[in-house]
């Protein structure tokens, strides 16, 4: 069916739509990174001195430590040393109160991505701690979550009013030794979110953020706390767009999630970085690392991502399941078209008893992307009767893609239990036929078709973000088939 | 409605297609028939516009217009619709969806108002009543799991949802036991209007028992060899085709190599 695969080629081609740049005056570090670096960011930021001692430790050891190659990806290296660390909106005097003192600049910019703040405000009732480059600029809802107890906030000012939380948790999950990005990030993380669910609490609202690289040449550093504390419930919304341009920009982000007994996170993202032209030029470069530690007893932590952007992407949202009875699930789309590259995943480790774990993957690879599914299941010697199910699907879109699956299953521990299943599947002619002969487009054809491949996923997405979800996938695929 | 002029079409440098002529007006039916491998199953794939097949002469006017010349949503648009003899599953998109994005297709073409989801449930559910489909089945995936007799009966109910003015019916017979090709006819004869052709692609006399055609044409080696009325189908089913100078091998091979 060349006229189908040429149809599809076509659509593929339309271009990003996110691609504008903000004319916000920003006010940027020059490119490199040494202590001094670190330490003025730190000043910046009016840390206490233990989080300078932090930054400092985690940077030391980086400078040990060595990027790693071991996943199948394909890329430049990167020169740490040609990236700012720095960069924020210009501001008049301090953070703004309300919207009315938001640059309207930054929010037309949200307008232009069809997130205005005003109607999520409204009509959504979710809280929206926006992430404009490297400092949060807005911030909704925090009267009603105070009410509740509830602390979203940057993770700046965490650091600043809740320095016992922050010293107590932060890198308690990943610690900076981790791995190379994650040290990285330890050392320079520009600024993030943080949210504390005290006990017995169920967050009144879907927490959100919008995260958005700006500044050209600029390295975004993203660190994002979020604890739940015994018996609480808590469910964060995490999106992302990023304008075109023409170098790679990187960001290494760390995510900690920690549930204490009886508690529950849903951490849901929805990822449309910059991919790259058509051509394979630009783009994000994406090198994240996602862990939650279910703590407590009977404690959930689900990750949902929907990721359909980055040129490169090295992310494995992950659950240690500490607590007896914990749970850990993982569901994920990722997108792939034109020359992407995702190596992307999941880690359930199994300490606890009666632990249990759910992986569903769902990969879709179109154009000439490469699209690899990456898990570990572990189960240690004290996780008796554990169990995991996983379920890793390829969807090919064109025959110059590729999907990769590679599943890891270490057991020390007899009475475990994994199921694992995989298929490959095609977007086939005669679906392509079939949608097309009943006066469907070629374009919603694939996006229905697709969609429906990602069903499982989406149903886990609150609401709102699975309408959302579905309308990026339409727009990232931007044609394919074959 | 429907002209067809010395067509011709080929899949993989074979010429599948020999030349076909036949004119089909508004309000008949009209019958294909002939052995395996004769082109039916072609001639209707060509018509709703599958570019696996490669015309290579002819042409076919479709109310008024050129059809070779347009995408195959496009004929979809204009009213042609093919009952797929073998339909593909699409997995996790629901009939519902389905058949909803295709309705409202359909009306956006023609400039009217999309249905909403509940005008359009009122409607499935009374047209799967007619198909004698379970209304539940409109929640599962495409032809998921469906029965070879389920996928028929869902194709036919397209075609009662979609109101098609050219219903091209490829092998719908085939694979139904006796009470399910007594619902798809039922089916089929309630699709009959003055405004609206069908025609029939089918190996099987059995079929036109139930839809009786006006018109008759036998097809063999890609070409028309025979038209006639309904009485022609009777005569095949009594002598076979070897009468019309097909070779019996011819339609015995193809029979064995289905």
């Amino acid at each position: 069916m060349a006229t189908t695969d040429q149809e599809v080629t076509e659509l593929i081609k339309r271009e990003y739509e996110h691609g504008f740049v903000t004319d916000i005056e920003a006010h940027s570090f020059e490119p490199g990174l040494n202590e001094d670096v670190i330490a003025r960011l730190s000043a910046i930021k009016k840390e206490p001195e233990f989080m300078l001692e932090w930054r400092l430790n985690a940077y030391r050891r980086w400078l040990e430590m060595e990027e790693p190659d071991w996943a199948h990806l394909g890329y430049d290296k990167i020169d740490y040393n040609s990236i700012s660390y720095y960069s924020a909106p210009k501001r008049k005097e301090d953070m703004p109160q309300s919207l009315d003192e938001v640059d309207p600049e930054l929010l037309r910019t949200y307008e232009k991505l069809g997130i205005p703040l005003h109607e999520r405000e409204m009509l959504a009732g979710v809280a929206v701690d926006a992430v404009f480059d490297s400092v949060s600029v807005a911030t909704t809802f925090k009267e009603p979550l105070a009410k509740a107890g509830v602390i979203f906030c940057s993770i700046s000012e965490a650091i600043r009013d809740y320095p016992e939380l922050v010293q107590k948790y932060l890198g308690s999950v990943v610690p900076h030794t981790d791995n190379f990005f994650a040290g990285l990030n330890s050392a320079v993380f520009s600024d993030g979110t943080f949210v504390y669910v005290p006990k017995g609490v169920r967050c009144p609202m879907e927490l959100s953020t919008y995260f958005r690289i700006n500044a050209a040449n600029t390295g975004q550093f993203e660190r994002t706390l979020i604890i739940a504390d015994e018996g609480s419930h808590v469910s964060y919304l995490e999106g992302c767009t990023a304008p075109m341009r023409d170098e790679n920009q990187l960001h290494a982000a760390v995510v900690e999630l920690i549930a204490l007994d009886d508690a529950e996170i849903k951490y849901s993202t929805v990822q449309n970085w910059y991919p790259g032209d058509e051509h394979g030029k630009g783009g994000i470069f994406n090198f994240v690392t996602k862990r939650g530690a279910c703590m407590g007893k009977n404690s959930k932590i689900s990750w949902t991502q929907v990721e359909t952007g980055s040129a490169v992407t090295w992310k494995y949202p992950s659950c240690i399941l500490r607590g007896e009875n914990s749970v850990g699930e993982f569901y994920s789309v990722a997108l792939t078209h034109n020359y992407q590259q995702a190596d992307t995943g999941t880690k359930m480790i199994h300490l606890g008893k009666n632990t249990s774990s759910t992986i569903i993957s769902k990969g879709i690879s179109a154009g000439r992307s490469s699209n690899v599914y990456r898990g570990l299941v572990k189960f240690g010697p004290r996780a008796e009767g554990a169990r995991n199910f996983t379920e890793c699907d390829s969807l090919l879109i064109g025959d110059r893609c590729g999907a990769h699956t590679f599943p890891y299953i270490e057991s020390l521990n007899k009475s475990a239990v994994v199921e694992h299943e995989a298929t490959t599947s095609k977007v086939s002619d005669e679906q392509m036929f079939l949608c097309r002969q009943r006066g469907i487009d070629p374009e919603r054809a694939v996006s229905m078709i697709v969609n429906g491949f990602c069903k499982e996923v989406f149903k886990e997405l609150p609401m709102e973000f699975a309408v959302e979800a579905g309308k990026l996938l339409e727009v990232s695929l931007e044609g394919s088939v074959g | 409605m429907l002209s067809i002029k010395n067509l011709h079409a080929s899949v993989e440098g074979n010429e599948i297609l020999k030349g076909i002529d036949l004119e089909v007006k508004a309000g008949e039916v009209h019958a294909i028939m002939g052995p395996n491998g004769s082109g039916k199953s072609t001639l209707a794939q060509v018509l709703a516009g599958n570019d696996t097949f490669e015309v290579t002469a002819g042409e076919v006017i479709f109310s008024g217009d050129d059809l070779l010349e347009k995408k195959t949503e496009d004929r979809a648009r204009d009213g042609v619709f093919l009952a797929f003899q073998y339909p593909v599953e699409i997995p996790g998109v629901s009939n519902m969806q389905f058949m909803r994005t295709a309705v409202n297709a359909l009306r956006h073409h023609r400039g009217e108002p999309e249905m909403n989801a509940a005008e359009f449930m009122k409607l499935a559910r009374e047209v799967s009543k007619q198909v004698d489909l379970d209304p539940a089945f409109l929640k599962r995936g495409v032809n998921e799991g469906f029965s070879g007799g389920e996928k028929k009966r869902n194709e036919i109910m397209q075609a009662l949802m979609l109101q098609p003015s050219l219903a091209i019916l490829d092998e719908t017979d085939s694979g139904l036991d006796i009470d399910a090709l007594k619902v798809v006819s039922d089916g089929v004869n309630a699709l009959r209007s003055e405004d609206r052709a069908i025609l029939m692609v089918t190996h099987y006399q059995r079929l036109l028992d139930h839809i009786v055609p006006d018109f008759v044409h036998v097809l063999a080696d890609g070409k028309i060899v025979k038209s006639g009325g309904r009485e022609l189908a009777l005569e095949l089913e009594e002598r076979g085709y070897s009468w019309l100078g097909i070779a019996e091998d011819e339609a015995t091979e193809a029979s064995s190599a289905n």
